[in-house]
């Protein structure tokens, strides 16, 4: 397939069965390649539509700085365009990420500012607001409540998905700034109704939750509760179990919080089964295994990772 | 009636550190209602005005309480809660 930019290569990403992991010919699981995309994740959807939305605003002009909490793929992703359309990238992340997307940030020119390791992205968020009211001039796109984040699965994802697969029953995500949740939930259910939106939480250790105080809490601003018909707490075991059977199954090699949405679809997949219904689900592969091979997710025992694992940011 | 609560960090002052305790109930008022009585201020900190607190979740067997009765979920004998504060999570 021939693209005139690698920007519109963007999307369009393939959608796979998984034969050996579905429960039966009547029940099937389906994943949504979204490593695919020009930096290896399902943000580059969003960054790009974050961008396109602040320009047609008229927020961003060539030589503005673009600020971002961000410990990972949204910022790549976003790093990308903005290296394509002339901006400056700065990022606002954790201290406890993986040693491979501090390299991919800095390789796509992105300048990063370190949060503490204590409270997660929580603190990275916290951070940046501080720092966007210390640079009026910077622009900050803030894809925990930019509606373009969710616009973006809306018009691309959610269509895709429905185009390739219009017996969906069931579609499962990564539950994050819930983007893509709100995105495709809100585009399946307008399409599509009595079809179910699940959402995977993932599940850290205790830093990420160890806030001062409770109303320190956050709930990204796109949520809306509504959209999801429910919403499941996955632990790091689970979802580096589940990485691994991806691989050894299936052969899909994909990054950690992959591992969380497939369990939340293993879940309703043997809910679908007892049930004796059909059911046809489609969940996300966010990225690739790569960015993650330095935390030992692949290696040794499921303790052994995990216990690796622990106090990292996974998904 | 045991069910099992995991209690996060920023709560474990209300139960001498414990980051599980036991309580019991039909549903998950009256587990609340039960757990205050032995770590009294719980209550308080889960819910307000009749609602969870918008920055308080809570899970019953992993899935979100909102999506299944909210206060009102029904428990059975072994059932695992866990309580979280609502947080921006990892990397995105």
């Amino acid at each position: 397939m021939r693209y005139d930019s690698l920007l519109d290569s963007l999307g369009g990403t393939p959608l796979v069965g998984l034969p050996r992991l579905s429960p039966s010919p009547e029940v099937r699981l389906w994943a949504k390649l979204e490593d695919r995309n020009p930096t290896g994740s399902i943000k580059d959807r969003a960054a790009y539509f974050m961008i396109e939305q602040a320009e047609k605003d008229g927020l961003l002009s060539p030589g503005c700085t673009i600020l971002e909490p961000t410990s990972g793929n949204t910022g790549i992703s976003l790093a990308m365009v903005a290296k394509l359309r002339g901006y400056r990238m700065v990022c606002v992340m954790p201290e406890n990420t993986s040693a491979e997307r501090k390299q991919l940030l800095a390789m796509w020119g992105a300048e990063v500012h370190f949060s503490d390791a204590a409270g997660g992205s929580n603190e990275a968020v916290r951070v940046a607001k501080e720092m966007a009211a210390a640079h009026p001039d910077w622009v900050m796109l803030y894809q925990y409540g930019n509606p373009a984040n969710a616009r973006a699965h809306y018009e691309t994802t959610g269509p895709e998905l429905l185009a390739d697969l219009p017996e969906i029953t069931h579609f499962v995500a990564g539950l994050g700034t819930t983007g893509t949740l709100m995105g495709v939930g809100r585009y399946l259910r307008e399409h599509r109704p009595g079809v179910q939106i699940v959402a995977a939480e993932p599940r850290y250790g205790e830093l990420v939750y160890g806030l001062r105080n409770i109303d320190e809490g956050f709930v990204p601003e796109l949520y809306d509760e509504s959209v999801l018909t429910t919403r499941f707490s996955v632990p790091a075991d689970a979802a580096l179990q589940r990485t691994r059977q991806l691989l050894e199954k299936e052969g899909v090699f994909a990054g950690i919080s992959t591992g969380g949405a497939l369990h939340a679809a293993l879940g309703m997949a043997r809910k679908a089964e007892k049930a004796g219904e059909r059911a046809d689900i489609a969940f996300v592969i966010a990225d690739a295994g790569w960015k993650y091979l330095s935390t030992g997710a692949y290696e040794g025992t499921l303790e052994e990772a995990e216990e690796r694992l622990d106090g990292q940011l996974w998904a | 009636m045991a069910i099992e609560v995991r209690i996060p960090t920023i709560l474990r002052n209300l139960t001498g550190d414990a980051k599980v305790v036991e309580g019991s109930g039909d549903n998950l008022s009256e587990l609340i209602a039960d757990l205050d009585n032995s770590h009294p201020g719980i209550a308080e900190r889960l819910v307000d005005g009749g609602k969870l607190r918008r920055f308080i979740n809570v899970y019953l067997n992993d899935e979100d309480v909102r999506f299944v009765g909210g206060l009102e979920a029904k428990l059975s004998d072994g059932d695992k809660v866990t309580i979280l504060p609502a947080v921006a999570g990892g990397s995105r």
